[in-house]
């Protein structure tokens, strides 16, 4: 009985190790690197382009902007992905940017909130706790109630980076979703918030931002500011592979623009 | 004969093979979480990490301490356990001796539906009934809080903590009741006196499954506690140690994402103490 037992559970975990490997050799292989913010953006424009193209496999490392620079360069992946524009130096090393779309994210306050225009300045001061009351920014008297996402996420990551807060928001609350942050603004009315653009809906109020209301015409034309670019980076000196390319010049067809906005963003073409 | 007896082996070891499929589980994920969640307390030290009060997982200084998480998980805990034990005690209590027939069974019905509710649906009537209530109740800026968690979890623990002690209330035999009847003693001291202590053990172990689920809830917690790493404080927005786990795994990634094992690991061990609490219990009910 005994011995049986043993060859049980080397056969269990036996098979416990197969279904840890299991990778498939494909013939051709596009890697991208980078921006969290980009997940799903990339993740359904592969989908799609795989589709199209069995043969290719389009594979997607979320690291983080940064490091898909680093890795875009130091020729780790094909395609390196940032959600921000590449700073000078990175282009003088070698590396060249392509907008593939625009990223707005809207700042949103409950219904009942009088308040309707914000500088980026008084956003940075309301998430950093500088100003804790909206009497101070021509509202109720009411204590602000800040929510946010969590450590981690694009949305997040885009609205610190953009209004200069990164790691000072004094947040009440961290919701993991989009949709929670809706909710719980609009149940809440002191909450303020912010959710990607084409999420909003008319359960919460989409706040001006420097008397610029958030749309898609403001966001390509540059007009509104909590907006970030969505950024491919490739190496200047050396070509793609064909794979590659193909995939390059996909994403920034209009076939791929109805794509990119079911993912959330504002495609350029 | 010979054949028969191959035939007899053959189905007893098809039935231990699938005896050993959640032996296997168990001993994989121990295996899993033991193995990911050692390198990130190895690398930021454990006294840092379990007596850190500081997690900013994402900032350029990471600091990974969960003091904040394991404290939020121990008082949510142990505020949904004084909520609520008492009230599904005394339901069990009232269900096993003093309740008429139909009552009993309509309550039953209630409570089997109470413990089949999912628990993103506790979590969503807490966002939009209970958090806005705390907010309005306590005047306070937002509800979402370690009360508003504590509240939602003694709901979800109800239907265990009083289907438990109910059984056990039940199968107290009818003679140690009549006795005690017999002497004089009225319904109620004789429920209180004799059949409540006749049945501790079973209760003991209500008491036991419920901190179980409490402290390893998340979805409902997630939606209502307001996750910010604070030190927990009542009306303070908290982290549990189950939803540090869930809100940053999906984007996390390097010592981040092997932080968050350890955390899970951390879990892992509360929920080995209980499991062990609750075979004692069962040692000694069947000792006595």
């Amino acid at each position: 009985m005994k011995r049986l037992l043993t060859i049980a559970l080397i056969a269990l975990l036996a098979m416990t190790s197969v279904f840890a490997g299991g990778s498939s050799e494909s013939t051709q292989n596009v890697a991208t690197d980078g921006s969290t913010s980009m997940e799903s953006v990339i993740g359904s424009l592969a989908e799609a382009f795989m589709e199209e193209h069995p043969e290719i496999n389009v594979t997607y490392n979320p690291t983080g902007s940064g490091s898909g620079i680093t890795a875009v360069s130091e020729g780790r992946c094909d395609i390196g992905l940032a959600s921000r524009a590449l700073k000078d130096e990175e282009k003088a090393g070698g590396l060249t940017e392509t907008i593939l779309a625009l990223d707005g994210i809207a700042i949103i306050v409950n219904n009942a909130n009088p308040v309707s225009d914000l500088s980026i300045d008084q956003i940075a001061k309301i998430y950093t706790g500088e100003i804790t009351n909206w009497s101070e920014v021509g509202g109720n008297d009411g204590q602000i109630v800040l929510i946010g996402r969590e450590a981690g996420s694009g949305t997040r990551d885009g609205f610190e980076s953009i209004t200069g807060t990164e790691d000072m928001c004094q947040y009440r609350q961290e919701l993991t979703s989009t949709g929670d942050v809706i909710t719980t603004v609009s149940t809440n009315p002191n909450a303020i918030g912010y959710a990607s653009l084409s999420a909003v809906s008319d359960k919460v109020k989409t706040l001006l931002v420097d008397g610029v209301a958030p749309s898609e015409e403001t966001v390509l034309s540059g007009e509104y500011l909590v907006q970030r670019p969505f950024v491919m980076a490739t190496r200047s000196t050396e070509a793609l592979s064909e794979a590659a390319q193909m995939f390059f010049d996909y994403a920034l067809s209009s076939e791929a623009a109805p794509i990119i906005a079911g993912a959330g963003a504002v495609p350029l073409n | 004969m010979n054949l028969k007896k191959a035939k007899e082996d053959a189905i007893h070891f098809i039935f231990l093979i699938l005896g050993l499929i959640a032996v296997g589980s168990v001993l994989v994920i121990t295996v899993y979480l033991v193995i990911s969640g050692l390198p990130a307390i190895r690398e930021i030290g454990l006294t840092e990490f379990l007596f850190g009060q500081r997690w900013a997982s994402t900032a350029a200084q990471p600091e990974y301490g969960i003091l904040p998480f394991i404290l939020t998980s121990i008082y949510g805990t142990a505020g949904a356990i004084i909520i609520g034990v008492p009230i599904g005690f005394f339901a069990a209590v009232y269900l096993a001796k003093m309740a008429p027939k139909k009552v009993c069974a309509f309550m039953q019905l209630c409570i089997g539906v109470l413990a089949g509710i999912p628990s993103v649906v506790y979590g969503l009537v807490g966002m939009l009934i209970l958090v806005p209530g705390i907010m309005r109740i306590f005047d306070v800026p937002d509800g979402a809080s370690l009360l508003a968690a504590i509240v939602v979890l003694a709901v979800m623990i109800l239907p265990s903590v009083i289907n438990v002690s109910l059984t056990s209330l039940q199968s107290v035999p009818m003679e140690y009741e009549e006795a005690s009847l017999a002497l004089g003693a009225t319904s109620t001291e004789t429920y209180f006196k004799v059949t409540v202590p006749a049945a501790k053990s079973g209760i003991f172990t209500a008491i036991v499954l419920g901190i179980g689920r409490a402290i390893g809830e998340a979805m409902a917690v997630m939606m209502v506690a307001g996750n910010v790493a604070n030190m927990p404080s009542l009306f303070q927005s908290v982290r549990f140690l189950t939803t540090a786990v869930a809100s940053e795994m999906s984007y996390s990634s390097g010592l981040q994402r092997q932080a968050l094992f350890s955390i899970a690991l951390v879990l892992f061990f509360f929920i080995m103490l209980i499991n062990a609490t609750l075979l004692v219990i069962k040692k000694r009910s069947q000792s006595v």
